[in-house]
């Protein structure tokens, strides 16, 4: 159990149940009262909630390390400037040699080929979820039988393996996740589930069989002349699972928890379907997942407040992005909001690299769902009944949503 | 009207070229590349004004 929250402005957890359950509120109540807060808990810890303050920390490399991005009693020390997941945990210079290197395999062009293969996943899991179903006032939940199924099987597209191993996947990054800083390789795991057991098989099967894919990709590419080590190839697979599949299933479980239960704007989307980009920006302002962090390198000075040295300062990018300083009606969900500079995802050097895909696979999950299910509300009016990520990567787990009106096929809407 | 791209302020969001594909494109890394050299063409500057005010850098200026 974790102990109780006295205040949230000087004894604050962002590991805690109430935090998954109220964030929002509480960055609203931080911003006004104490815009840097401070907690004993980790070590010592801030938690700024101005979006001036977020994106000033977010282009200081200098005074801030991404040694340590995610928040433990463990404080990685002494891994600049690469880190333990380049190039996320890598400070400049080496960071963007790391970033680089990744950059071309996720540019628009590249994504866009990807993007037939996630339509036809998401209808087939809107056609499995539905076979369930009779048409009218049926309860599914679309976070584990929809939201989450759409990252795991694009990712297994892009790396070239089958679909089908997804859960073997699911399963590493939920054990990687739950001891963090322990890496990918430890003690008593049974081999079949580990990681780098399952590395090996891919990359020998693409070494045999060369593939248009991201493990030939990164057999192929270059580092000053010489073929990356393995230990490199591991360990940036290992971060695009980590980074890319649990923040994408969040962002499209909060965006379908928002239409569940706001007509207007699924009739919206149903009526105008060129609104979807700009709503997709708006889900993903509005319910931005993912929280980084960073470690004080040297001792400096935010929003008029002290960190030491050494400190850690988490990097709350969804609370920015509600900052009334920054946006007009910040409080307000604005389907088609015209000036969206949000932070989802970050803001200066580590902007995160996956963002195209992110969005793709944001406007693919919510057009092919409105399409076969235009209408559908929470399966329950109580909102404890959905339960929210505690942690940096916050959405709904749980999503039982009623359907109240089917097509037949994705092409009947619209 | 005209367009100023800061390149050492962009980080390729690439909100710039999904919003006004006319004017800005990706390079292979995902910045941006600016199409128009001088000034906008009048139908445009709607679609300068869209990139400018969703670029999260603030690396897109417009000068009237
Ligand atoms: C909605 C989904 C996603 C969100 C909200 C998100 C958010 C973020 C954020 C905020 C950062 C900045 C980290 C920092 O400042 O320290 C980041 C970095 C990163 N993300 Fe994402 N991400 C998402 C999906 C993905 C996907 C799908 C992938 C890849 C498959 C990915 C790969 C990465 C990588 C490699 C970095 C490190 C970039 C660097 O340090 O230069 N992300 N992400
Ligand atoms: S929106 Fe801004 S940061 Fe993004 S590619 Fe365009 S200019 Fe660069």
């Amino acid at each position: 159990m974790k102990q109780p929250v006295e205040a949230w402005e000087t004894d604050f957890d962002h590991t805690h149940p109430d935090y998954a359950a109220r964030a929002p509120e509480i960055w609203d109540e931080l911003r006004a009262t104490c815009p840097v807060a401070h907690s004993d808990r980790f070590g010592g810890v801030w938690l700024p909630t101005r979006h001036a303050d977020v994106a000033q920390i977010a282009h200081d490399t200098e005074h801030f390390s991404s040694e340590g991005v995610i928040v433990t009693d463990w404080k990685p020390e002494n891994l600049a400037p690469m880190g333990y997941a380049p190039p996320i945990t890598s400070d400049p210079p080496f960071h963007a040699i790391a970033r680089r290197l990744l950059l071309p395999a996720f540019s628009p062009r590249e994504i866009a080929r990807w993007e037939p293969s996630a339509r036809e996943s998401a209808r087939q899991l809107l056609d499995e979820m539905l076979a369930k179903v009779g048409d009218g006032g049926d309860v599914v939940d679309a976070a584990t039988e929809y939201a989450q199924h759409i990252p795991v099987r694009v990712i297994a597209d892009m790396l070239g393996v089958p679909r089908e191993d997804g859960d073997i996947f699911r399963g590493i990054i939920h054990r990687i996740l739950e001891t963090p800083g322990e890496g990918v390789g430890i003690e008593g795991i049974p081999d079949e589930d580990r990681l780098d057991t399952y590395l090996t098989a891919a990359i020998e099967d693409h070494q045999a069989h060369p593939k248009d894919d991201l493990i030939g990709y990164l057999l192929e590419a270059r580092l000053e002349g010489e073929p990356l080590t393995v230990d490199h190839i591991f360990g940036t697979i290992a971060l695009i699972l980590i980074a890319g599949i649990d923040t994408t299933w969040s962002a499209i479980g909060a965006s379908l928890w928002h239409l569940a239960q706001t007509p207007a704007d699924r009739r919206r989307l149903v009526d105008d379907p060129d609104v979807l980009p700009f709503a997709v920006e708006e889900f993903l302002r509005f319910y931005a997942p993912v929280t980084m962090a960073r470690i004080v390198a040297d001792e400096v000075e935010v929003g008029g407040t002290t960190l030491g040295r050494r400190d850690w300062v988490l990097l709350p990018f969804p609370a920015a992005n509600r900052d009334p300083a920054a946006f007009e009606h910040a409080d307000a969900f604005v389907i088609d909001r015209a000036k969206n500079r949000h932070l989802a995802f970050g803001v200066g050097i580590h902007r995160c690299i996956g963002s195209n895909l992110a969005r793709m696979e944001l406007n693919v999950a919510v057009d092919e769902w409105m399409k076969r299910v235009p209408d559908f509300e929470l399966a329950d009016t109580d909102p404890a009944a959905v339960t929210w990520s505690a942690g940096q990567v916050r959405g709904p787990r749980t999503l039982p949503v009623r359907i109240l009106k089917t097509n037949a096929t994705s092409d009947g809407g619209h | 009207m005209k367009i100023v791209l800061d390149l050492s302020k962009c980080q390729g969001h690439g909100r710039c070229y999904s919003l006004a594909p006319e004017l800005f494109e990706s390079d292979a890394e995902g910045n941006s590349v600016l199409l128009v050299d001088g000034d906008v063409p009048a139908d445009l500057v709607d679609a300068a004004v869209l990139a400018a005010d969703n670029c999260p850098e603030f690396a897109i200026e417009i000068e009237r």
